[in-house]
């Protein structure tokens, strides 16, 4: 009889219906979560052929493969797309939206059909802008520095401003979302003490959604509307003032690095605990270092702006709020090793992504207080310095939080588990890679080398050349996830609902989740992470 | 229990979307998500008013004189009319509350009729500064008082009107999509939707008026009565 009832599929979210309109009309939170891991998928592809051209042509000093006009387009497109199509929604709109609701005990998020009208106008900014692409591109920079955007730039500034402005508009229902399911749908006992990393990591971004977003929604709508009607107020010869465009973008365009970056550093906290086999070290100091991060975060923006003409005395407050940044930072970065320390630690792919995390974004992070410091940002601005740094916490940190989340949480969302071997083998790849192609670029930065040129003077090219190989290693490395996870949705071992002997909410539903994820309402009456009562079982995966 | 009273709950039943535990929690969740979604229009409006605030301290003069252009006869109306709007939003709230359909759709009619006048007021203005070529562009065109001792630069009122435009643009857009919401309100109501156990809809509405409501008390005094004293 036992067999015979097993070999009935047990009803999942994926197989409650079929068709292209029960996906395109769902408002399972976690459907609309694979909506958006395709889209970005689709979108991280796009900005890194952008990148991989890039890298094509700084093989030489000569500008030869491409004009530079055609280099200015694709830095553009490649920075538009990589941070409003894929960084922003990546850990948020992916694994927050199928795991938030899971982890809290919820059945859906607060607004189901809220959430899937998120997905439409991220669709339609994805579109309008990929159109702006398509008809001419961009040259402006990802920033949109006036004047050069509102009166000199002859292509589709306008269709790029508009595209964002939409996804914008995304990106604050999807935290709106996420901090009333906090506040308002946790399950009886989920207390705030009790709430898991991730949840508070994605509060913590969702605050900064909600506050910073609208503020570049508007001022990129008064981009367009002074190119369309040149109303003058961005334009200096009108009497308009073109740091004032600064101030408004860096006020949600720094915070939006935080958006970025949070969602990730709830990632790791999740995988570090949970490889660990230890309750996670500190646990009110993680999640109020996310808090602290948020609200700080609104404080630095104009660090960006140290070369741009702002006060001596602005400068000097913003460099030393810019320096407060990372006590938070540093709290989670501290209480992540002391997790580690004296833990029974396993080396599955999640916790090799997570490695890889702490030490490029410390990595990242600590040349984010040398580019604070105001002698050497006027060194360094504008240089492949920043550009490294850059890459070290949004590539090196959110990506490879992306990457361990994805891997982490791939049983639970398809019910497969992907092949540990070729995984061990990505997760290498993509960190030497990673660190072949941006170091060379923070030592280029120290020589003197601007970025956003097509051409440099020829002593610079060995690092140059090293550095368009590490990006070829990079790229292999995140070639094969792509394969290994399609193939594991057919081929991969069944995972059953908690191959990691995790704790969580979430692991305790079956993989993958049924539609209304809890049949009963559950009542939580342990400890966030209690992995000293958990037992012990051997993991059979990866071995 | 009355029959009606269980006609009441089974509306409100209906209205209970399966991932909510009951009644309670979907109204506190719809009206703190509504509440979140009124700050982050405070954000978007916001970055208007910061503009608006850095230009006005540098350019005091041609905001002055772009300000005496208005028409304040007009603009205080306007600003009586929406106040007006927001009572009736509130009493129609009230009425749904109280279990009064009828009413209610009475008072959101009203509610829409002021909406109607608002914009109506609001077209005759903007149509007059156009006539007066105060729209920025090509073919702004503006006199300051003294030509022989300009007291302001023009491209600098230009700028005034710009943010004019911008801020009372946004605002009547904002009017329209509350007309809108009010109307499919009006709807639902003659469709007996809403009852004493559930009514959040007129609530979360009845909050997004009073708050463009609240961001015209706003923009009246900034761009109408900068300053008699100042003027030429």
């Amino acid at each position: 009889m036992a067999t015979a009832v097993q070999t009935v599929e047990r009803e999942n979210y994926l197989n409650s219906n079929y068709g292209i309109k029960s996906w395109l009309l769902t408002t399972d939170h976690k459907r609309i979560a694979i909506l958006y891991l395709i889209s970005i998928t689709a979108m991280f592809w796009l900005g890194g052929f952008f990148a991989m051209m890039i890298r094509l042509e700084l093989l030489t000093p000569a500008g030869d493969l491409i004009s530079s006009d055609t280099y200015n387009k694709l830095f553009t497109m490649h920075g538009i797309i990589m941070v409003f199509f894929f960084l922003i929604p990546s850990v948020p709109a992916v694994l927050g939206n199928f795991l938030v609701p899971l982890m809290v005990g919820a059945k859906d998020l607060a607004f189901p059909r809220v959430n899937l009208l998120s997905w439409y106008l991220y669709m339609a900014g994805a579109i309008t802008a990929l159109v702006a692409m398509v008809t001419g591109g961009v040259d402006t920079g990802w920033t949109f520095y006036t004047p050069f955007s509102t009166t000199y730039s002859n292509t589709h500034v306008i269709g790029a401003a508009i595209g964002i402005f939409i996804a914008g508009f995304s990106s604050i229902l999807t935290g709106l979302n996420f901090i009333v399911t906090i506040h308002r749908m946790r399950a009886p006992g989920m207390t705030w003490r009790r709430l898991p990393l991730f949840c508070w990591a994605n509060y913590a971004a969702a605050i900064i959604m909600v506050l910073g977003t609208p503020v570049i929604a508007i001022t990129l709508l008064l981009v367009a509307l002074e190119r369309a009607f040149h109303i003058g107020v961005f334009n200096p010869q009108l009497g308009g003032d073109p740091l004032l465009f600064q101030h408004l973008f860096w006020f949600y365009s720094h915070p939006a690095v935080y958006i970025m970056i949070l969602p990730g550093m709830g990632v790791i906290s999740e995988i570090v605990t949970c490889f660990s086999r230890k309750r996670v070290f500190g646990y009110e100091f993680i999640a109020l270092a996310s808090i602290a991060i948020a609200v700080l975060g609104f404080l630095v923006w104009a660090h960006h702006m140290f070369v741009a003409g702002i006060s001596v005395y602005a400068a000097l407050v913003f460099s030393l709020l810019s320096y407060l940044v990372a006590i938070p930072s540093a709290v989670k970065v501290f209480n992540w090793t002391a997790t580690m320390y004296k833990g029974s630690i396993r080396y599955n792919t999640p916790m090799l992504y997570a490695f890889g995390f702490i030490g490029l974004f410390t990595v990242g992070g600590l040349t984010g207080i040398f580019l604070a410091t105001l002698g050497i940002d006027v060194q360094v601005h504008d240089t492949y310095f920043v550009v490294a740094h850059f890459h070290y916490v949004m590539v090196g940190g959110m990506v490879m939080a992306y990457m361990a989340g994805l891997h982490f949480w791939w049983p639970k969302i398809t019910g497969r588990m992907y092949p540990e071997a070729w995984a061990k083998l990505s997760a290498l790849l993509v960190f030497v890679g990673f660190n072949t192609t941006f170091f060379p670029q923070f030592i280029l930065g120290y020589m003197g080398l601007p970025r956003r040129y097509h051409a440099y003077p020829p002593e610079f090219q060995v690092l140059n050349v090293l550095s368009t190989a590490g990006a070829s290693i990079l790229a292999v490395g995140y070639v094969l996830p792509m394969i290994y996870f399609v193939w594991s949705l057919r081929y991969g071992k069944e995972a059953g609902p908690n191959p990691w002997n995790a704790v969580g909410l979430e692991w305790m539903v079956p993989s993958p989740p049924p539609t209304h994820n809890f049949d009963e309402t559950p009542v939580v009456t342990w400890e966030a992470y209690d992995y000293e009562h958990q037992p012990q079982e051997e993991v059979t995966v990866g071995h | 229990m009355a029959t009606s009273d269980i006609g009441d709950i089974q509306v409100a039943e209906r209205a209970l979307q399966h991932h909510f535990a009951d009644m309670e929690q979907q109204r506190d969740t719809s009206s703190f998500g509504m509440w979140m979604f009124l700050l982050t229009e405070i954000m978007f409006f916001g970055g208007l008013f910061c503009a608006y605030l850095v230009y006005r301290a540098s350019y005091y003069q041609a905001f002055v004189e772009g300000s005496q252009k208005m028409n304040i006869v007009l603009g205080a109306t306007n600003t009586a009319v929406l106040i007006c709007s927001s009572l009736t939003m509130a009493l129609g709230v009230r009425a749904a509350q109280m279990g009064k359909p009828k009413l209610m759709v009475i008072l959101l009619l009203i509610t829409i009729l002021f909406g109607f006048g608002f914009l109506g007021i609001k077209a005759v203005e903007y149509h007059e500064h156009w006539e007066n070529h105060e729209f920025p562009g090509p073919n702004f065109h503006f006199e300051t008082g003294n030509p022989a001792h300009p007291a302001s630069d023009p491209q600098h009122t230009q700028i005034y009107f710009s943010l004019y435009w911008a801020m009372t643009g946004l605002h009547a857009l904002h009017m329209v999509i509350g007309i809108g919401l009010v109307a499919w309100l009006v709807i639902a109501g003659l469709m007996g939707a809403y009852t004493p156990h559930y009514y959040n809809p007129v609530e979360n509405v009845g909050l997004y008026w009073h708050f463009v409501d609240l961001v015209w008390i706003y923009l009246f005094p900034m761009l109408y009565l900068i300053s008699k004293k100042h003027g030429v």
